[in-house]
């Protein structure tokens, strides 16, 4: 069983959803990114994406564009993405999110095999469609690690089907039509695109885009096995006098939002 | 591949060799398929053709003329140098051959707003100009640098009803107003068609904008074979996004024996990194929904781009372009801010004619070919745009008062 499937029974046995947090790389520093990721662990979050800092981030709201272009104005480079990744994965779940250049530039078995070496677990792309994805399903079935792909409100069932049939680990559900960035209320999109999606995978959903606090996390956790929150934490980066008070804060919503998902 | 030329059509999943295809949200993947359907049920249907082919005429001007350029080509080795006359387009430049044929397909699909890109404000205008012809809410972004360099155009588009947003993220130009654009499709999909204003993006924008623009090429083919009895030895165009071009290249595909030139902006020269040539300065990538070639660095990040012309101030390119110049069927040069800016001048004092600065980077070409070519060559150059945004910053160049002291 892969370490991501591992994460997804262990909820499951607990009657709880899986909490999943993403970071990007690089902010407030490499160090700093690492420090904030270890917070969330330690307070609760099952899994980590680290995203990879893009400058052409078209699926990304301002929070996360503000974090990935501090983080590339610093000079981070997929080199710092793959330490971040060794340095958090002793013990932990960790997957990371990638527009595609970044990846195809380094060389996609390149990337793949570097990113397993590093203890990674999963890789999720979300601009790399199903059509284009051969090279990479080859990579990452050689390396070990899971692929995780993204469906849409407005996905097809047939779509759905395509989508699903080369993921594995787990299929991420955008709740919503639009980019990342913090929402007041959950989509009723979600539940929707969620029972479509179980009716052709037996592959763990997550849903992610626009959560931000426990109440929300509860109500995805009713229908999903996992939720993802983003820019909630990137926020809280943005908005720290320091690291340590950043990896502080960050901590303290893990915490909160593992409550969340055990709320279902 | 399909029909009669191996180049002239991408593969069913919108691939030209190894280029294009999808590199998208699958969020968009719904609305990329509608799209193409509806393209491809337009392409078949009498009614959408003669539509289209009404307001060509009746609207923007269609035919565009030929216009023979011989005291500008005394200084172009003395061949016949023919300047395809897209600058006397309504809005003023070739733009405009796309966005009527988008905006029709818009109204087809149901969609009730229009969104587009604009690094000049040329396809801003030409977008801005269909929505009020056709009544369509139109928001338009654009790079806040571009926004200060063009004003003219800000000020266009704002008079036709369009609402232009500044765009502040990345490095203010044309690849950030089509991020921005991106993002507010994938919110506003269902009501919302995005009218990408060049051959780059995702299938099927490529091959659509092209067929769109194609009507630039069958016209001029006509034009040069009744003017001097034989096809020309060369023709010019300029490259930015590289819609003006495919679309006179697309004529002539299959005409061996006509070379076809695309020209890119080098800035400040290609050695300084201070350009905007994706193909002679780049390498193969992936950036707004293609694969193409695109200014990167060794990480995959997107490099700025830099040209004293907005329109070409992009750093990729549409992905047949790629295809077309790896398989060697057209070739693609650097030409520096000098360069064209000198042949601006030029057309300028022998012709009469106030070229966009776009443009003139394939009149700076036409120099070079008609060189080489000498005085039994024809050239057929594409003007794909008019000169009056560029005043100010023509007159900043060649120290110009433009107040009277």
């Amino acid at each position: 069983m892969s370490r991501l499937a591992a994460v997804f029974a262990t909820a499951r046995s607990e009657n709880r959803a899986a909490l999943i947090g993403y970071l990007p790389a690089g902010y407030p520093s490499v160090s700093g990114a690492v420090a904030a990721i270890k917070a969330m662990l330690a307070n609760g979050v099952d899994a980590v994406e680290i995203g990879m800092p893009y400058s052409d981030p078209v699926m990304d709201g301002g929070t996360i564009q503000a974090a990935v272009e501090a983080s590339l104005a610093a000079g981070c480079t997929v080199p710092d993405l793959i330490e971040s990744v060794r340095a958090t994965s002793d013990g932990a779940a960790i997957l990371v999110m990638s527009y595609w250049n970044p990846i195809a530039r380094y060389g996609v078995e390149r990337f793949a095999s570097d990113f397993a070496a590093a203890g990674g677990s999963g890789v999720i792309t979300p601009d790399l469609t199903p059509e284009e994805a051969g090279p990479w399903i080859e990579a990452t079935s050689g390396a070990g690690i899971d692929r995780v792909f993204l469906v849409a409100p407005s996905s097809t069932d047939t779509r759905l089907a395509l989508v699903t049939s080369i993921s594995s680990g787990f299929v991420y559900a955008a709740s919503t039509m639009g980019v990342t960035g913090t929402r007041n209320q959950v989509s009723g999109a979600a539940q929707t695109l969620v029972a479509r999606t179980r009716a052709v995978t037996d592959l763990p959903i997550a849903v992610g885009l626009g959560v931000s606090n426990a109440a929300q996390a509860a109500e995805l956790a009713a229908f999903a096995d996992g939720v993802i929150v983003g820019s909630a934490f990137v926020r809280l980066l943005l908005d720290a006098p320091d690291e340590a008070a950043g990896a502080a804060a960050v901590g303290r919503l893990a915490a909160e939002l593992a409550e969340g998902v055990r709320a279902r | 591949m399909s029909g009669n030329s191996p180049m002239s059509s991408p593969d069913s999943s919108g691939h030209f060799g190894p280029y294009g295809g999808r590199f998208v949200p699958e969020a968009l993947m719904a609305a990329l398929d509608q799209l193409d359907a509806e393209f491809r049920t337009a392409q078949a249907d009498p009614l959408f053709l003669a539509q289209l082919d009404h307001l060509n005429r009746t609207y923007t001007g269609r035919p565009s003329i030929l216009t023979e350029a011989p005291r500008f080509a005394e200084h172009a080795g003395g061949a016949r140098v023919l300047l395809k006359r897209e600058d006397l387009n309504h809005t003023g430049s070739h733009k405009i051959n796309n966005v009527l044929g988008q905006a029709l397909l818009a109204k087809r699909m149901g969609k009730t707003r229009v969104i587009a890109e604009t690094g000049a404000g040329q396809h801003g205008v030409a977008t801005a100009t269909a929505a009020a012809l056709l009544g369509l809410d139109c928001v338009v972004y654009m790079g806040e640098d571009d926004t200060h360099r063009q004003s003219l155009n800000v000020a266009r588009m704002r008079l036709l009803g369009a609402e232009v947003i500044p765009v502040t993220a990345g490095s203010r130009t044309l690849k950030d107003a089509i991020n921005e654009a991106m993002r507010d499709w994938v919110t506003n999909v269902d009501s919302t068609h995005y009218l990408l204003g060049t051959v780059a993006g995702p299938a099927p924008f490529p091959e659509m904008v092209r067929e769109f623009h194609r009507v630039i090429g069958d016209e001029a083919r006509t034009q040069v074979l009744e003017l001097t009895g034989r096809l020309p030895d060369a023709i010019a165009a300029c490259v930015g996004g590289g819609s003006n071009a495919i679309g006179i290249f697309a004529a002539f595909l299959d005409d061996h024996d006509v070379e076809l030139h695309g020209y890119e902006a080098a800035g400040d020269g290609i050695e300084t990194g201070r350009h905007s040539a994706s193909i002679t300065g780049g390498s193969p990538g992936v950036l707004h929904g293609a694969r193409t070639y695109v200014m990167q660095d060794e990480n995959g990040q997107t490099v700025e781009s830099h040209s004293i012309s907005a329109g070409l101030d992009y750093p990729s390119v549409g992905p047949e372009h790629a295809f077309l110049h790896d398989t060697g069927r057209a070739a693609y040069h650097p030409i520096t801010d000098t360069e064209a800016m000198d042949a601006f001048a030029l057309l300028c004092r022998t012709e009469g004619i106030i070229p966009a600065i776009e443009s003139a980077h394939a009149l700076a070409g036409a120099i070079y070919l008609g060189k080489r070519l000498g005085p039994e060559g024809i050239i057929l150059v594409n003007l794909s745009g008019r000169g009056d945004k560029d005043v100010d910053t023509a007159a900043k160049w060649f120290g110009i008062e433009t107040v009277t002291p």
